[in-house]
């Protein structure tokens, strides 16, 4: 806690999710265990820090609680968040689409894990539909980050709350098992205090604090009976996606200048895929990687760049093929479009998608 | 006496809550609903507390809850309301915070947030209306239906063989040790409203001394959903749902 912001730390995936959380002024956390995040209830139990921030963490009785405590205290206009894994996260679909319609900011994690169902405790990447295309009910979208090192696991604590609050929204960290368990270096963010009720009523007028004299009773609903004036938030809204399209996309390109092929992969994929990148280039193969950081709002439109002076691209994903669609969905036909992928817990090796790459496409 | 004698603030011996606006109420005639909410809005009024309240509405009739009474309010997802009145407590300590629940979202779908918030011993208020049938969605079995007791789910009169037994929240919620206070009252008579307004008032006053969770039930009616008329409502009440739901404090921890 009284490490200096530049300071260069030793930490697991999850830890970094809970340090970050105190250091970027969160007010409150719920969350329930479940295999592999637990570690980001524990840490923030470990470090106590309702005694130095004055944040709330409280263990809930499910993910179901979890979720609406979320929403409870982002009705107040508090920054939140809940973290789990896959089956945990379906079981907060209700509350996120809850948070969707009623335009609430919090932060949820997802360290995915293999299903369906039970599943497996391994890494998966196999929630990205679930996650980009609206998880629970009703139409509705939310910013989706896929972090790839602890680091980005520290940083996007941070990003997700901003965006959240930026837009009103219930924003995603999905990360995978991998990430959440990996140690690696990492800067956590450095200290902001948490926002004062002042801050909060100027900044979030809309909060539920205790109407006072000079306004009218604020209320948090998500409800709405007119057909027309219920369109009318839905036009709302969708706009509102429109801008976190144009204006939030965000991804990181490996060698792809002067690449024939390009991988396309997020998360612990892309790591694999940038080891994969470096071999093919000392094979003397013009192979790239592009990783889309934000996975809503896709980098559609430079993927479509790309398209135009590539051979093709492979996607590469722990899932039997989820965000290959928005590839292809990008590449509109220009190049072929192959996807590889390993389910159940299992990551290919470098070696191992480099090889997929070359059959497929070669 | 003329109208202008009645109107004179000299003779004014009643006057409607100011925390309760004049929107006209969704609630069927004989409805329980509108005087729970004259209640809290009364009680909110006497205790100078409009500022520090917020209200945490339920999926049932109740989600409108927010539409009547000039508090801030969150309207949860069906059933999620204690975990959501659990966080704004938490985050907001010195707000006097209330979920205001029916039999469906309390008993049914809520229970397991319902218990443990409890069984944490959050400071909050339990508004539970028990009337034994969903009446936002037309009448059907609630767990608190009565034994025999007709609705559309059960129509020929629930059958404890098939379809369990009625379901006593607060016999339940008494024994747990996060709970301070638990209460069951109607507001069927002008001795039972006031009651219950006692009750409700001591509620708000537990939640600000850190003794836990306190449920205050009340055993209502539901003239459309019993297919009843509001007065033969009241009597079908005392008949059949004070013998299974009795009347009375439960646990008081003072």
């Amino acid at each position: 806690m009284s490490r200096k912001s530049d300071e260069v730390t030793l930490m697991k995936g999850n830890e970094a999710i809970a340090h970050a959380a105190v250091r970027c002024g969160c007010d409150g956390y719920f969350g329930y265990p479940i295999t592999p995040q637990s570690e980001i209830l524990e840490t923030l139990m470990e470090i106590e820090p309702w005694k130095t921030t004055g944040m709330v963490v409280l263990q809930a009785e499910s993910e179901v609680a979890s979720i609406n405590m979320v929403y409870g205290a982002a009705g107040c206009g508090k920054k939140s968040m809940t973290t789990s894994s896959s089956p945990g996260v379906s079981l907060m679909q209700e509350g996120i689409s809850y948070m969707a319609g009623a335009e609430l900011p919090g932060v949820i994690v997802n360290v995915m894990r293999g299903g369906p169902g039970l599943g497996t405790i391994q890494p998966s990447q196999a929630d990205y539909f679930q996650a980009t295309k609206g998880g629970g009910h009703g139409d509705y979208r939310m910013p989706v980050l896929a972090p790839a090192s602890v680091q980005e696991m520290a940083d996007f604590t941070v990003l997700a709350f901003d965006l959240a609050f930026k837009y009103l929204t219930p924003a995603m960290i999905l990360a995978d098992g991998i990430i959440g368990q990996m140690m690696e270096k990492v800067v956590l963010p450095p200290f902001t205090p948490r926002r004062s009720e002042e801050e909060i009523r100027r900044e979030c007028p809309w909060a539920t604090l205790g109407k006072t004299q000079d306004r009218n009773p604020n209320y948090i609903s998500s409800l709405e009976l007119r057909s027309e004036e219920m369109e009318k938030i839905n036009l709302r809204l969708q706009k509102r996606y429109r801008e976190i399209e144009k204006n939030e996309v965000r991804y990181e390109e490996i060698q792809c200048e002067d690449a024939d092929f390009i991988f396309v992969a997020f998360g612990t994929m892309a790591r694999v895929c940038q080891k994969a990148v470096e071999i093919a280039r000392e094979e003397g193969l013009k192979v790239g990687l592009i990783r889309p950081i934000t996975l809503f709002p896709y980098p559609y439109n430079r993927i479509a760049e790309l398209s135009e002076k590539v051979k093709g691209f492979i996607s590469v994903e722990m899932s039997a093929g989820q965000m290959v669609e928005d590839v292809r969905l990008a590449v509109s036909g220009k190049v072929p479009v192959e996807f590889y992928g390993r389910m159940g817990g299992i990551v290919p090796s470098p070696e191992e998608v480099l090889n997929a790459l070359k059959t497929k496409l070669l | 006496m003329n109208v202008k004698d009645i109107i004179n603030p000299a003779n004014l011996v009643y006057e409607k809550t100011t925390v309760m606006n004049d929107t006209p109420m969704h609630y069927c005639p004989g409805c329980s609903h509108g005087v729970v909410h004259k209640l809290l809005g009364e009680i909110i009024q006497e205790m100078d507390i409009q500022d520090k309240t917020i209200g945490v509405a339920p999926v049932g009739c109740g989600v409108f809850a927010y539409k009547y009474l000039d508090i801030d309010w969150q309207q949860a997802a069906h059933g999620r309301a204690p975990a959501v009145a659990t966080a704004i407590k938490r985050l907001l300590p010195d707000r006097y915070v209330f979920t205001y629940q029916g039999d469906g979202d309390l008993a049914a779908i809520g229970t397991a947030e319902t218990i443990h918030a409890c069984s944490r011993g959050e400071n909050i208020v339990f508004i539970y209306i028990n009337n034994g049938i969903y009446g936002m969605t037309g009448g059907q079995m609630a767990p608190t239906t009565l034994p025999g007791m007709k609705s559309t789910t059960s129509p020929k009169g629930r059958d404890e063989k098939l379809e369990g037994h009625s379901l006593d929240m607060s016999k339940l919620l008494m024994h747990l040790d996060g709970v301070c206070y638990v209460t069951r009252q109607s507001v069927h008579t002008v001795a039972s409203v006031r009651k219950t307004k006692r009750a409700i008032r001591k509620a708000f006053e537990y939640s600000m001394m850190n003794k836990g969770a306190s449920v205050v039930e009340i055993v209502s009616t539901c003239s459309s959903g019993w297919r009843m008329s509001p007065a033969d409502s009241n009597t079908w009440m005392e008949e059949h749902m004070f013998p299974v739901y009795a009347m009375g404090d439960l646990k008081d921890i003072e």
